[in-house]
């Protein structure tokens, strides 16, 4: 039995070969210019996209269980944020535990009640993770998570995912900011052009 | 009280095609453009329905099952491939054709053979009865599939990040793409809705119109058109609901991944 998060040659058109292992509790860094192909691998790694390979998770194999089980454990948060019902509350299935996230992401509790119309980008791209960590999934896969939120929000949202990892959970989390991958993880894994090296920080 | 019928003669058809002249004159005044457009779109009208009155002619004058069931294989064929023919987005490779034809043969089989049943010609497959029943049955399936699946493909372009976020969200591919393909159900079948609702106040339908023109008792040209309009009702659901299902099939796979790869893009692009 392997803990933590086991990926072995995982390919897709634009994405070679890539080979990590990751210990519970620990943050990844996925770096490289635009285009190099971080959220490739990382729509990979969801299954989002064809591709070939083998991920585990905590020693459960990922060909072992449907696509929406798995999606359910390794959770992918696209750098956009998407609506389909007019009002906000009615996207989280566990409201509670969304409504104690959102809080701690510095927003107020009536936004539930809100029009999705309403929202600013900011809100919105909080209100998106907390829709994904809501469910408290074991690997969460995070693709700029904090694009569009200012420096305290930021830091509201770091220390949140600080708290999960703090808990065991695996972070992988695609930015272009530097200082933010310093504050956050302990290994980066930086993307040219499709592939990729991975270094100790 | 049941008239003769009033035959025409050529001279009528030539006088009522004036009408098309009349715009194809308004259409160079005004620099629309439309006029060649309307002239190749009547004489190819007008060279089909020549050919299939020689066709028709030749059936009625040969009745075998092997030769209704050829000219119903043909009208199935190129019912399907129009239905798809004028799509937005139409999937790569033979899916599109595929879809089309299957949900053409599924409305139109199944609901001529019902409909035969209760008419109850002899011999069943008569081609005066089989051949025009299959006719307007795929001619309104057709539009059903074509506006439903036009819809669904555009809708899972559009709707793109919602679905892939809900499917990231552990949702199933019946989950996430639901509301276009409810959407795509209801485009299809409004057409056919509004034209029930709205016949016999708004409009007589075609077919009842030329039934009580050729001089047919309008008592039996009601009931045969309320049995037209179920059969057509039945068939667009049918192949609509077959052609929207297995598009979304389509547009995604066992790994419940969205797969727009699997449709060109846009025309216009």
């Amino acid at each position: 039995m392997l803990d933590g998060l086991v990926i072995e040659n995982l390919t897709r058109p634009g994405l070679h070969p890539t080979s990590i292992r990751v210990g519970k509790g620990k943050c990844v860094a996925v770096s490289g210019p635009s285009g190099s192909g971080k959220s490739l691998f990382l729509r990979a790694v969801a299954d989002l996209d064809p591709n070939n390979g083998q991920i585990s998770l905590n020693g459960e194999s990922r060909a072992m269980m449907s696509a929406p089980e798995w999606r359910k454990k390794a959770a992918y948060l696209q750098p956009e944020s998407a609506w389909w019902h007019d009002k906000v509350g009615a996207h989280f299935i566990n409201l509670a535990a969304a409504k104690t996230l959102a809080e701690a992401f510095g927003l107020k509790e009536e936004i539930f009640d809100w029009t999705t119309s309403r929202l600013s980008t900011g809100e919105r791209q909080r209100l998106s993770l907390a829709m994904v960590l809501a469910s408290r999934p074991p690997l969460l896969l995070l693709d700029e998570p904090t694009s569009a939120l200012d420096a305290e929000h930021t830091n509201a949202v770091e220390l949140e995912l600080q708290k999960q990892v703090d808990g065991g959970s695996i972070i992988l989390i695609a930015t272009h900011d530097r200082a933010q991958i310093h504050r956050m993880a302990s290994v980066a894994l930086t993307f040219c052009s499709g592939k990729s090296t991975m270094e100790e920080l | 009280m049941i008239t003769e019928t009033i035959f025409l003669t050529y001279t009528d058809l030539a006088i009522a095609a004036s009408l098309l002249l009349v715009n194809a004159i308004l259409s160079l005044c005004f620099g629309l453009g439309l006029e060649k457009r309307l002239f190749f779109a009547t004489a190819r009208m007008i060279a089909q329905f020549a050919l299939i009155g020689l066709v028709l002619v030749w059936l009625f004058n040969n009745v075998s099952l092997l030769f209704t069931g050829l000219a119903a294989l043909i009208m199935i064929i190129f019912a399907g491939r129009e239905s798809v023919a004028r799509q937005d987005r139409r999937f790569v490779g033979w899916w599109g054709l595929g879809i089309g034809v299957s949900s053409m043969s599924l409305a139109g089989i199944l609901v001529t053979i019902f409909a035969l049943a209760q008419i109850r010609p002899d011999p069943w497959y008569h081609p005066q009865y089989a051949i025009p029943l299959l006719g307007l049955i795929l001619g309104n399936a057709m539009n059903g599939v074509s506006l439903g699946l036009n819809n669904l493909t555009n809708g899972a372009a559009r709707e793109k990040l919602a679905i892939e976020t809900r499917l990231s969200l552990g949702q199933s591919r019946e989950e996430a793409l639901r509301p276009i393909v409810r959407e795509a159900l209801r485009t299809a079948m409004l057409p056919i809705i509004n034209s029930m609702a709205a016949a016999g106040i708004v409009f007589l339908p075609g077919m009842m119109t030329g039934q009580i023109l050729a001089g047919v008792d309008p008592e039996e040209a009601v009931k045969y058109q309320l049995l037209i309009m179920f059969m057509v009702g039945g068939g667009t659901a049918f192949g609509s609901l077959f052609a929207i299902l297995g598009g979304a099939r389509l547009l995604s796979d066992s790994r419940h991944r969205l797969r727009l790869d699997r449709l060109q893009t846009l025309k216009s692009d």
